[in-house]
């Protein structure tokens, strides 16, 4: 075995991490120089993404399913392990993919967005954020989990911050996700020490184990605070209505290549983070059986697909209405998963790597917009077909994926969603996700509507298509999502696999 | 049997032809070019998969075999087959698009409509998702090309862009993306979660579910109301509000997709999972269509009444088709032999015929600024041809021998008598009352009655394009439209009167169906 595959599990964390701090300081020792810190940046983006393409061979050809890596060779609870299953195997793809192409895409945009002598620190800090965010999802051990939280959290609050130099509301943004952010946090700081306290250990695997083993673990006062603050603390991460009022300020303001890069993995990851707590340490049993931990969660993702998805209708900027749709697809996730069968949570699984193609690609497609435009209110978009057929067209896709059309990667998701309902005896629900989706209709065909069926002003006859990186970065995504629409073997196949281990692995 | 012809070809041939479009709309007569060529060849393969058809029901077969695209989630294959109703319906659809194509050349032409590498394009691939339809061989694959069938309509019903066409378009995405999302959809992942299964089959997927009790009937109806209402392209009332509201598209496409491609899609499918879904023993054991039969008369009726006061000659068309859809779910609901194949027939003999009258519709709104009936009194003597047409494609749709319609509407009435339900006889012949009511008028007053004013006399006196794209004959004070809008709706006018005469291959497919 190499160096490299040996190492590949702490290597995912250590290349962008070491990456971003060599970023910023080259910057700071030698000049900025834009080009070159990206050109740094979309290096160790890309060596990430080659990694983590490795680390998802790796978990596909293991007789287990579950690589598991022991920091400085220390065993097990003792030391810091690191272990990858389906589920996270295929969480950091979806991170690290939507990395390498959003970076790909700042070079112009971050040209236009942020001044010249902050460009290292902004594509360090970036590559911090893009560290935390791999770290949480690689790691098995909670306190890795609170720190690297914060890594990410962190980071992502400055990176908001410096859509400053587009509009100055950027910072109220950012401050607004800086205090439920942090409140966040300590919610889940506060519910992992009380686990600690219980169990004495930090490892994920050990936690479960001695959880299980408590006597009167139903009646448990401990267990309930814990879990209770995990859940209101994740959810505020993960923006699950009603706790997601941070959520389209900070993607609104945000510069255009964040915009994308946190709408399609910050949330995610905080849904990833969900998924192991109820399942991997408090257990299917507690969580769904002992608790009806997943109805408290049932009822918000219920409200999550109808109230934020009715928000979105009525904004009129578009990067706004994009936020407060993805709001709305955190639904569609977190009732997934919260229905505790495995097609609900295949479909809850493969929504996490569709939509953030989708949603990615549709940012993308409006930080272009941006570029050439200058602003993404709504009338910016009157005729817009004619003027960026190609950015357009990618967003038109991304739409119709949004909306779960047939030939889409939404339409999956969809799909598994619905049938996880059904089987779960659900069909109310069944029939909300799918009113949901007529919701997605609505407030996509307001804009496709002026895209494609509105005669373009001439002031706009200056405007050209976006430059090939953005465009390339935009097209990547969405042809990444139409092609999971078609063939979703990949996807879905790592998706019930991933189902079927949280089921069955947990009692 | 030579070689085998796929499924496959006949929807890759207009995906193609529709890129070939697009990348030759800088020229336009290349362009229509493309056209013409695409919608030429997937006819001669049509045709030819309809031999091959034809040749496996003479040696007591139905089903080709399945070809796949591949699985696009586990377990659930975008499968192909070629089955006697999807060659009908793909027959149809391609055998007129070649003629719509060359009426469209002439309409849009002469009218200067914008955009139109958009709407040939999309023409191509809506074309492409009609022959998924049609020889879709499981409920998912045709679900899927269903939606793309809305999606690639959509832009041809927006087409204009003005506020009332994008209102229209609304409207029609509205109703057709609702219930398709909420019923459709449903009623297919129900299905698939009762009983795993989605193929098309004689015996239906049902079949051992209800023979063991472990779907109730209550449920099969329920489900069997869930995809009738779920296909709002068949119009059933209430969901026919998208038909008239689509009117706002250019003619061509009113004539070709909403008389043909896009009603009938919703028809067939109608016929499709009634017969292949669910299965016609399965259905008659539980019982579950009676309503349908209701809801079928009163759609008959109802559209028709709408139509005797509708005095856009668009819209009154378009409320025929709402009434003449309902043949075909009623045929569908009775469950009989006959009237499976009258439906099936109703198919082909109400396409031939409606797509004329709106073939005329549009001659007439291009060669004399009219779309209201009321004003084209005495057209007929300057546009012979246009409304002679009319009048032999209204006699086919009223029913009346010597059109194809009377075909139809004679099985139907067979299978009400079949299912000893002879009231819908009466249903019936009311109907064509109505529709002599509405639609002989149309012709007769154009012939028959003189103008109401003195139209400005013709100047030019060349037989050349004026700028309304007429053709000017100031000798014999005929003023056509274009010929090459002339030609095919005289074309489709003799093909309902041949449909007639020789209605035995499309007879022959018919009576396979089921079998």
């Amino acid at each position: 075995m190499s160096f490299i595959d040996y190492n590949l599990p702490v290597l995912i964390v250590i290349v962008p991490l070491l990456g971003g701090l060599l970023s910023v300081l080259w910057g700071t020792l030698f000049g900025p120089r834009r080009d070159l810190s990206w050109g740094w940046a979309m290096l160790v983006a890309a060596a990430e993404l080659a990694l983590v393409l490795k680390m998802v061979g790796t978990v596909v050809d293991s007789a287990t399913g579950s690589v598991v890596y022991n920091m400085g060779s220390w065993p097990g609870p003792w030391g810091i392990e690191y272990r990858v299953d389906y589920l996270n195997a295929f969480v950091l793809l979806v991170v690290a993919g939507i990395g390498a192409a959003t970076i790909l895409f700042a070079r112009h945009s971050v040209h236009d967005e942020i001044p010249h002598d902050r460009s290292h620190v902004f594509y360090g800090v970036w590559l911090l954020c893009l560290t935390g965010l791999v770290g949480i999802t690689i790691t098995g051990d909670t306190f890795n989990v609170y720190v690297l939280l914060e890594i990410t959290s962190l980071t992502s609050y400055a990176l908001i911050a410096m859509g400053k130099d587009r509009d100055r509301r950027a910072l109220l943004a950012a401050l607004r996700y800086l205090i439920l952010g942090s409140i966040g946090a300590s919610f889940i700081l506060l519910g992992i020490g009380y686990l600690l306290m219980l169990t004495g250990t930090l490892n994920m695997e050990d936690m479960h184990n001695t959880l299980i083993a408590i006597p009167d673990l139903a009646t448990n006062r401990t267990v309930l605070v814990a879990f209770a603050f995990l859940l209101v603390g994740l959810s505020l991460k993960s923006a699950l209505f009603p706790l997601h009022m941070w959520l389209p300020g900070a993607y609104t303001y945000a510069p255009s290549a964040i915009s994308a890069f946190l709408a399609s993995t910050a949330t995610k990851v905080g849904i990833y983070m969900a998924f192991r707590f109820m399942y991997t340490i408090f257990g299917r049993h507690y969580s769904i059986e002992v608790l009806p931990g997943h109805l408290v969660l049932l009822a918000c993702a219920a409200a999550a697909i109808i109230v934020p998805n009715l928000s979105a209708i009525r904004q009129t900027e578009v990067k706004r209405l994009l936020a407060f749709s993805s709001a709305g697809q955190i639904g569609y996730m977190v009732m997934g998963f919260a229905l505790a069968n495995e097609d609900g949570m295949t479909g809850s699984i493969v929504h996490l790597f569709n939509h953030a193609a989708m949603k990615g690609g549709m940012f993308l497609a409006i930080g272009a917009v941006i570029y050439r435009v200058g602003s993404a209110h709504i009338t910016d978009l009157n005729g817009l077909g004619k003027r960026m057929p190609w950015t357009m067209g990618a967003f038109s896709i991304g739409g119709l994926g949004l909306a779960g059309f047939p030939l889409t990667a939404g339409f999956i998701s969809k799909w598994y969603l619905i049938k996880g309902c059904l089987t779960a005896g659900y069909w109310y629900l069944a029939v909300l996700v799918l009113f949901a989706s007529l919701l997605a209709v609505i407030y996509v065909w307001k804009m496709l509507e002026r895209i494609w069926f509105t005669e373009p002003d001439e002031s706009t006859a200056h405007i050209k298509e976006a430059p090939p990186t953005m465009l390339i970065a935009t097209w990547g995504l969405i042809l990444t999502s139409l092609y999971f629409g078609v063939h979703a073997e990949f996807t879905v196949g790592m998706a019930q696999k991933a189902a079927a281990f949280l089921l069955e692995v947990t009692p | 049997m030579g070689v085998e012809l796929t499924p496959l070809l006949a929807m890759a041939i207009p995906a193609a032809g529709a890129v070939a479009i697009a990348l030759l709309g800088r020229w336009p007569n290349l362009r229509e070019a493309a056209t013409l060529t695409t919608a030429g060849l997937l006819l001669a393969v049509v045709l030819g998969l309809a031999n091959q058809e034809l040749a496996r029901g003479a040696a007591g077969g139905n089903f080709g075999p399945a070809f796949s695209l591949g699985e696009m989630i586990p377990g659930m294959a975008l499968e192909f087959r070629v089955e006697a109703l999807g060659v009908i319906y793909a027959l149809v659809a391609s055998g007129l698009w070649l003629l719509n194509s060359v009426y469209s050349i002439g309409y849009m032409r002469a009218h200067h409509e914008e955009n139109q590498t958009r709407f040939y394009m999309c023409f191509g691939l809506a074309m492409a998702s009609v022959m998924g339809i049609a020889f879709a061989s499981n409920m998912f694959t045709l679900f899927v090309f269903y939606e793309a069938l809305t999606m690639t309509t959509y832009p041809l019903v927006a087409h204009a862009g003005t506020p009332t066409a994008l209102r229209g378009a609304r409207t029609y995405l509205g109703v057709l993306v609702t219930t398709s999302i909420c019923f459709l959809l449903l009623g297919t992942s129900l299905t698939w979660y009762l009983t795993g299964n989605l193929d098309f089959s004689v015996e239906g997927v049902f079949a051992a579910g209800v023979e063991t009790n472990s779907i109730s009937s209550g449920m099969v109806a329920l489900l069997y109301g869930l995809f009738v209402y779920g296909i709002g392209k068949a119009a059933v009332m209430p969901a026919h509000r998208w038909l008239p509201a689509a009117m706002v598209a250019p003619t061509p496409v009113s004539a070709f997709l909403h008389a043909v491609a896009v009603v009938k899609a919703g028809v067939f499918s109608v016929l499709k999972i009634t017969v292949y879904l669910f299965g016609l023993d399965t259905l008659k054991g539980v019982g579950g269509t009676d309503f349908f039969i209701y809801a079928a008369c009163f759609t008959i009726i109802a559209g028709s009444g709408v139509a005797m006061f509708q005095d856009n000659l668009k819209r009154r068309l378009a409320y025929s088709t709402i009434s003449q859809l309902a043949y075909i779910v009623l045929g569908a609901a009775l469950l009989t032999p006959s009237g499976i194949e009258g439906a099936g027939l109703h198919i082909v003999m109400h396409a031939w015929g409606k797509i004329t009258l709106f073939f005329c519709a549009g001659a007439v709104m291009v060669a004399a600024h009219k779309t209201d009936i009321s004003q084209m009194k005495g057209l007929g003597r300057k546009m012979p041809f246009t409304f002679g047409a009319f009048a032999i494609a209204s006699i086919s749709i009223i029913g009346l021998p010597p059109m194809g319609g009377s075909w139809s509407k004679w099985y139907l009435m067979m299978g009400s008598l079949e299912a000893d339900k002879s009231w819908i006889v009466w249903v019936l012949v009311v109907s064509s009352l109505m529709n002599i009511a509405y639609l002989l008028p149309v012709a007769t007053n154009a012939f028959f009655l003189s103008p109401d004013e003195k139209p400005s006399p013709d100047v030019h006196g060349d037989h050349g394009h004026d700028d309304h794209g007429t053709v000017a004959h100031s000798a014999s004070g005929i003023q056509e439209a274009p010929l090459l809008c002339v030609i095919p709706l005289c074309l489709t006018a003799l093909g309902s009167f041949l449909l007639f005469l020789y209605p035995g291959p499309i007879l022959t497919l018919c009576q396979m169906i089921g079998s």
